[in-house]
C-alpha cells in the first residue's frame, strides 16, 4: 500500500510538495506515483533561477515502462534542483518523500497552496484514478 | 479478469504485481524489474510462461507439412530432442508467427506466442488440409524458464535424480523427453537456462523448490528487457503479418536450401530479398543512446536515407543506457530519434547488446 504523509499536500498529477515557514517548498513525486512508474532510470530537473508557474512541466522522469512529464504544484523561482538525482535516480522509488525530493522553489502565491490536496483527499483521489 | 496460469498463487505469494498479457492474467513484476533483470544476468531466475501455446504434430505427414509450413527446415533437426527458430509466413512473405520447433520421438513440438494463439491454431488448420497430419494443443502443460549463469546448476539441485544427468548432458538448442517432464536448453534471455514443459499439476510444487533453491521469480518486465538485450524480437511489435523476416533480423529463421522445398511464403520472400538488394526494403538494426534518455516504441527515426521506426526500446539495465530496435533503411549510415520533440543522435549497431552478462557490440 502506498503511504501518503499528512505533512505534505499534494496535486492530482500526483507530485508533493513540503512548504516551510520561510516560504520555500520542497517538491517530489508520491509515494503512488513512483510505484506506478516503476523503476525510475532517469530524471531531468529544472534548473536553478528558473520561474515557472503552477501546472507548468518542470521536470521528466523516465522509468523502464514510460516518460511522464512532472508539473510544478506551485508558482515560483527554482532555487536548487536534487541533483543526486543524476547518479541514483532510484532513490526516487526507495525514499519518494526524503532523498528523492526534486527541487526547491520559492512560493510567488501561496494561494496556490489551497487548490492542492491533503494526504487524505489524496488517498481518495488516488483510489478513484 | 483472465485466465490464470497454474502458478497464478504462487505468483500472489511472491508479491507479484499481475497485469493482463493478452487475457492472462500474469506478473509483470514481484517488486523491482531492474533487480530481476540483474538477478537473470547474475544467477538465476525463473519464468512462468505457461500462457504462451505448445502446439504437438504429429502423423504420417508430419514432416512433411512441416517443411511446407515453416520457414526455417526441419530436415535440419537430425535427432530427437533438437530445437530449431523458425517463422510461420503468409503467401504475401509476412510473418504469422516467430516459433520454435523441437523434434519428438513421435513427430513435433512446437511454442507459439500467447498473443497469437487462436489465429496460428487456424493457419495451422488451414494449412494442413491436404496433409495426414495431427494438431494438438496441449493447454495441460505448463513452462517454466529458468535462466541465469547459476541455472542449470541450481535446477539440477532440485530435479528428480534420474533427470539430473540427462539434463547436464544437454547442449544448446537440445531437449529431452523424460517421462512427461521436456526440458530443453532453449530461451529468451542471452544466458543459459533451460525451459522446461511439464504438466500443470506438478509446477506449483517444482516451483516452491526452485525458490527454495535460491532462483528468483522473474515477471514478464524484465522477460522483455533481457530478450531485448539478447536482441530478440517480440511478436507484434518488431514484426508482425506485414513484415517481412528480411526486413525484422531473422535470416536465421529462414533455410534457402535446398531450393526445391517450396514453403509457404518463398516466392515472395524472393521478391523480397531483390527489393532489399536494391535499397527498397528496410533492415531492423540496433539502436545505442550513450547519453540520458530512453529510446521507445514508436519513436521516430531520421537516417540520411530516409525515415524509420523503433520497434522495441528500452533502459538496459546491464549496459546503464537505452538500447532499441529500430527498422530503418537498408543503407541508413547515421541517424537520429526523436526523443520528445528533438532530434537525438544515436549509434547504429548490430542487433545484439549483451550476451552472458557481458556487452558485445563495439
Amino acid at each position: 500500500m502506498s503511504n501518503f504523509p499528512d505533512n505534505l499536500k499534494y496535486a492530482s498529477t500526483h507530485e508533493w510538495i513540503l512548504v516551510n515557514e520561510d516560504g520555500i517548498a520542497t517538491v517530489g513525486i508520491s509515494d503512488h506515483a513512483q510505484e506506478a512508474l516503476g523503476d525510475i532510470v532517469f530524471v531531468e530537473l529544472p534548473e536553478s533561477g528558473t520561474s515557472v508557474n503552477a501546472k507548468d512541466e518542470v521536470a521528466v522522469v523516465e522509468s523502464v515502462k514510460a516518460a511522464s512529464d512532472i508539473y510544478s504544484p506551485v508558482s515560483g523561482e527554482i532555487i536548487s534542483a536534487n541533483n543526486d538525482l543524476t547518479d541514483a535516480p532510484e532513490t526516487v522509488n526507495s525514499v519518494p518523500y526524503d532523498g528523492g525530493w526534486f527541487y526547491k522553489i520559492r512560493l510567488t502565491n501561496e494561494l496556490e497552496l489551497d487548490e492542492l490536496m491533503d494526504a487524505e483527499a489524496y488517498a481518495e483521489h488516488v483510489e478513484e484514478e | 479478469m483472465g485466465q490464470h496460469t497454474s502458478l497464478y498463487q504462487k505468483h500472489l505469494d511472491a508479491g507479484a504485481k499481475m497485469v493482463d498479457f493478452a487475457g492472462w492474467n500474469m506478473p509483470i513484476n514481484y517488486g523491482s524489474q531492474i533487480e530481476e533483470h540483474q538477478q537473470v544476468r547474475t544467477n538465476a531466475g525463473v519464468f512462468d510462461v505457461s500462457h504462451m501455446t505448445v502446439v504437438d504434430i504429429f502423423g504420417p505427414d508430419a514432416n512433411v507439412f512441416l517443411r511446407f509450413l515453416l520457414s526455417n527446415d526441419i530436415a535440419k533437426l537430425d535427432k530427437v530432442g533438437r530445437a530449431l527458430y523458425s517463422a510461420m509466413l503468409n503467401e504475401n512473405g509476412g510473418v504469422v508467427d516467430d516459433l520454435i520447433v523441437y523434434r519428438m520421438e513421435n513427430g513435433f513440438r512446437i511454442v507459439v506466442n500467447c498473443g497469437t494463439r487462436e489465429k496460428d491454431l487456424n493457419w495451422m488448420a488451414v494449412q494442413s488440409k491436404a496433409f495426414t497430419v495431427t494438431i494438438e494443443e496441449k493447454p495441460q502443460l505448463a513452462i517454466l524458464a529458468i535462466h541465469g549463469p547459476a541455472s542449470l546448476e541450481k535446477v539440477c539441485q532440485v530435479l528428480d535424480q534420474n533427470r539430473i544427468a540427462p539434463v547436464q548432458a544437454l547442449r544448446n538448442f537440445r531437449g529431452v523427453l523424460l517421462g512427461d517432464w521436456f526440458i530443453a536448453r532453449t530461451g529468451y534471455t542471452g544466458e543459459k537456462g533451460v525451459e522446461i514443459i511439464f504438466p500443470n499439476k506438478e509446477a506449483p510444487a517444482f516451483w516452491d523448490k526452485l525458490l527454495a533453491a535460491g532462483v528468483k521469480p522473474i515477471g514478464l518486465g524484465a522477460r522483455d528487457t533481457l530478450r531485448l538485450e539478447a536482441g530478440m524480437n517480440l511478436y507484434g511489435h518488431d514484426m508482425d503479418e506485414n513484415t517481412s523476416p528480411l526486413a525484422a533480423n531473422m535470416e536465421q529463421a529462414i533455410s534457402w536450401e535446398p531450393q526445391d522445398r517450396d514453403f509457404l511464403g518463398r516466392q515472395a520472400l524472393l521478391e523480397h530479398k531483390k527489393n532489399q538488394d536494391a535499397g527498397n526494403l528496410s533492415k531492423l538494426v540496433g539502436l545505442v543512446l550513450e547519453e540520458r534518455g530512453v529510446l521507445r516504441e514508436g519513436q521516430r527515426v531520421v537516417s540520411n536515407a530516409g525515415e524509420g521506426v523503433i520497434t522495441s526500446g528500452s533502459f538496459s539495465p546491464t549496459l546503464k543506457h537505452s538500447i532499441a530496435l529500430a527498422r530503418i533503411p537498408v543503407n541508413s549510415q547515421s541517424c537520429e530519434v526523436d526523443l520528445r520533440g528533438t532530434l537525438t543522435p544515436v549509434r547504429i549497431v548490430r542487433p545484439n547488446f549483451v550476451r552472458f552478462g557481458k556487452k558485445v557490440f563495439e
